[in-house]
């Protein structure tokens, strides 16, 4: 690439962001190390485990993108009555905390669920859900939304004067077009789902079915908690590290260079738009098979909806303040990043993925504990923690649409010598509102759903919703359990949808 | 000697470090224990409101997860933990938190109420019961662990790596059946649906209809009897005998409150905190109160035989059972 011409800013705010980045994945990896007494190497069974995260993450990550690409493309090219709405309802699964997640799954295609009830009523034979199938099942239906997102933006940055002039020419708008697009766009967002699911614990082993769905993370929860190996768990997360750096590097070397040229900002009106009702195929089957797991979700949690206990009320007033406290720092990390660019950007924007949360809520243990009680900063620290871990989403979000301004733009804005603040302010932030209020938005559901440092740190009066909704199943209440998830889905979801209604509020797509 | 002339000047300066005589406020003592007991439905508040009723002092429960991250808890934190008593720990981690040094003799004589003798001098167990399967009373019970395996009946269980009942399964299966153990494992590799990380997705799975039977406990029929009036549980009972889960507590060695520290495990032991036990943790007091257990622990069943592994030896057999375990349900 020519060298890019960029109004100057501080770099201040970009370094910043980056060291606590640092500071949480690779400092909270080394406070483990340094407290660990080292004692060998890897087990056969650590082996088998590295094989099956690695496979089942690569499977589920291939299968999100190929399903997420018709379906964006259907969502870029449609227009009907209540889309909005459908494509911000679409990413709700990606926000639920895993065992809601899981039970909604089940209710649809477990054993007494949907699906295999309707078999049996036509006679046919049953199928069990657990097994490989189980977790990539369960990791699709996690990140297909983020992939529908993720590619659907990246349609809708095509500007609609290209779609013009391809029609006048009548040239191949899927070579031309849709084909660069998805060759930058396909590569981050697979990256991104298969770091997701390289580090997933919970899913891989209940829809697993057993021991042969052991993944690394499960290896480092043994050895922190019940081995209390220190070694072993930092070793583990090492390896977690390089399978992400190679993976990261794998993309990067696949992605294609964005095309130059900005557009007016008009209406994307599309003229090659055969067979509609493939598209809309596409969109119900995507709506089907995200919604009705939701739905169930909330018919088993309106019954005890009206009375919870108190506490939960508390613990979700104190779930939204760190969501909004952890969703600004975040958004505002990963605006600092993005003006700033470059690879190293990059390479901060994807550590977060690799680390694993036990060791990150263990090293900051390790790291706090000497100066103060764990308890008296564990909101602090969950807030921390979860604006580090939403980052390369956020970053995901805002470092094209950045990027794109500063190619479209920056040579207009040094020519009439903008720099540094008002270059930001009227020029990068008012066109990259809409990834903004997205990632915001994405950035305080996923700090809502989060179960990660709070349960090292918490006492009882830190507790957050997800906490308190495991404690109560912990407590044999089921049912108040189920209503507390519901709960947590409507206040993710509200605070996603406020965020990304607030990006979109002077944009007419 | 000499030094015993300097002690109360040394006691008045510890007192007014920790903050115990200096602001006149109420000396802390610090229970780390499992998220379950210290939550609103479990035992920690009554027991709570009924010890300070009795120490003039200021009882604070840290919750910590479950049983293993609470050991990993005080692990972490090494000598320089807070907490003065760690309370929810069982006999297959009882080994190595002795093995950590943290821990001083509980110095308690009592007259407990456990199917076994108990002569730990580090532990004071607080409650028990007993693991077992839990299921619809409509489903054929089969009468052994043998049998279960043989059968078609499908059941969820929780994985030893992670969770205490899972590691409890694990060592039912090793007490009862020692070097075939691997054996019945492959045997009931095929009725195992799945595995869950903690005891909570594998009971939730259960209730939801996923499977026949939950490894669970033989009083969570209880709670569904009690709490919510519904008879339709069962824990089924097993020819071999059933694995023992004993809780204990322990007097973390360098707490600063060691008085407060022996009166709260002398408490334990009382019907003040034992007659809260049943219908909030839903398991056996370790002393049982004056006035007995609850109406509706009558109808549970009682194991024939209790097996349980010394500390010791659990924490032997574990690797090589684990070991065994991964394999089995692997194949």
């Amino acid at each position: 690439m020519a060298q890019r011409a960029v109004p100057i800013t501080s770099r201040v705010p970009a370094i910043a962001a980056a060291g606590l980045v640092l500071l949480l994945t690779l400092g909270t990896l080394g406070a483990v190390l340094w407290r660990a007494e080292w004692q060998g190497g890897l087990s056969p069974a650590d082996w088998a485990a590295i094989r099956f995260t690695v496979w089942q993450a690569l499977l589920s990550a291939a299968i999100s993108v190929v399903l997420a690409i018709p379906i964006a493309r259907a969502l870029a090219r449609r227009q009907f009555r209540g889309r909005q709405f459908l494509i911000t309802l679409l990413g709700a699964p990606f926000l639920l905390p895993v065992i809601v997640a899981v039970l909604g799954l089940l209710a649809v295609f477990g054993r007494g669920g949907i699906l295999n009830s309707g078999l049996e009523a036509i006679g046919l034979p049953t199928v069990s859900i657990f097994g490989l199938q189980g977790v990539v099942l369960a990791h699709v239906f996690f990140n297909l939304p983020l992939a529908i997102r993720f590619i659907l933006q990246g349609w809708l940055a095509i500007p609609s004067e290209r779609f013009r002039l391809a029609a006048t020419l009548n040239a191949p708008i899927g070579r031309l077009l849709e084909w660069p697009m998805l060759r930058t766009v396909v590569p981050s967002t697979f990256l991104v789902i298969f770091l997701i699911c390289l580090t997933s614990f919970a899913v891989a082993l209940t829809m697993g079915g057993g021991p042969r769905a052991t993944t690394v993370e499960l290896a480092i929860y043994q050895a922190l908690r019940f081995d209390f190996d220190l070694g072993r768990a930092a070793l583990l997360a090492v390896i977690q590290f390089g399978l992400c750096v190679g993976a990261a590097l794998l993309a990067w070397r696949l992605t294609g260079e964005n095309l130059s040229g900005a557009g007016l900002d008009r209406v994307v009106q599309r003229w090659d738009t055969p067979k509609p009702w493939i598209d809309f195929l596409w969109i119900a089957a995507a709506a089907l098979f995200l919604l009705i797991p939701l739905a169930m979700i909330i018919l088993r949690g309106l019954p005890g909806m009206f009375d919870m206990p108190e506490s939960i009320l508390a613990a979700a007033m104190r779930s939204v303040l760190v969501a909004v406290g952890s969703s600004l720092l975040c958004t505002a990390m990963a605006f600092a990043l993005a003006l700033k660019g470059g690879i190293a950007v990059s390479v901060v924007g994807v550590l977060p993925l690799a680390a694993s949360g036990l060791v990150v809520g263990t090293g900051a243990f390790l790291i706090v504990f000497p100066f103060a009680r764990p308890s008296d900063v564990a909101l602090l620290v969950t807030m921390l923690v979860n604006a580090t871990l939403a980052l390369p989403f956020a970053l995901r979000a805002i470092a094209p649409a950045i990027a794109a301004i500063q190619q479209d733009f920056g040579r207009l804005g040094t020519s009439l010598g903008m720099g540094g603040w008002s270059w930001v302010r009227l020029v990068v932030f008012p066109r990259a509102r809409r990834p903004l209020g997205f990632a915001a938005g994405l950035a305080a559901a996923l700090s809502m759903g989060d179960l990660g440092v709070i349960t090292l740190f918490a006492g009882q009066s830190e507790e957050t919703l997800p906490l308190a909704m495991y404690r109560l199943m912990g407590a044999y209440r089921m049912e108040a359990a189920a209503s507390a998830a519901l709960l947590l889905l409507v206040l993710s979801f509200a605070l996603f949808w406020l965020c990304d209604k607030w990006g979109r509020s002077d944009a007419d797509i | 000697m000499k030094n015993t002339t300097y002690l109360p000047a040394v006691a008045g300066f510890a007192l007014i470090a920790t903050g115990a005589v200096a602001d006149g406020h109420a000396p802390v003592l610090q229970v780390y224990t499992y998220d379950s007991f210290t939550s609103d439905w479990g035992p920690g508040p009554a027991i709570e409101a009924a010890f300070e009723e009795t120490c003039a002092c200021d009882l604070q429960f840290v919750g910590a997860g479950d049983g293993a991250a609470l050991l990993a808890r005080l692990q972490l934190e090494g000598p320089r933990t807070d907490a003065d008593i760690v309370l929810g720990l069982d006999t297959n981690l009882t080994a190595a938190a002795r093995e950590t040094g943290l821990f001083a003799p509980h110095g308690v004589e009592a007259d407990l109420d456990l199917p076994i003798a108990w002569t730990d001098p580090d532990f004071l167990p607080f409650d028990w019961g007993y693991f077992a399967f839990v299921a619809n009373a409509d489903a054929a019970a089969p009468a052994s662990l043998t049998e279960l395996a043989a059968s078609d009946t499908s059941i969820v269980i929780q994985d030893p790596r992670s969770s205490t009942p899972g590691l409890g399964l694990l060592m039912w299966v090793k007490a009862a059946y020692g070097d075939d153990a691997a054996q019945v494992w492959a045997d009931l590799a095929d009725n195992i649906v799945t595995v869950t990380p903690g005891w909570s997705e594998a009971y939730g799975m259960f209730l939801e209809g996923e499977a026949d039977a939950v490894l669970s406990y033989t009083t969570s029929p209880a709670y569904h009897l009690i709490a919510e009036e519904d008879a339709s549980k069962v824990a089924w009972a097993f020819d071999e005998g059933h694995y023992m889960q004993v809780e204990v507590a322990g007097k973390v060695a360098t707490t600063d409150q060691p008085e407060l520290a022996d009166q709260f495990l002398a408490f334990m032991v009382t019907d003040a905190f034992q007659s809260v036990i049943p219908t909030t943790n839903w398991m056996y007091p370790a002393v049982v109160p004056v006035e007995g257990l609850p109406a509706g622990f009558e109808t549970l069943v009682t194991p024939e035989a209790s097996l349980l592994l010394s500390p010791e030896e659990a924490a032997s057999v574990r690797d090589a059972a684990l070991d065994e375990w991964r394999n089995a349900l692997s194949q």
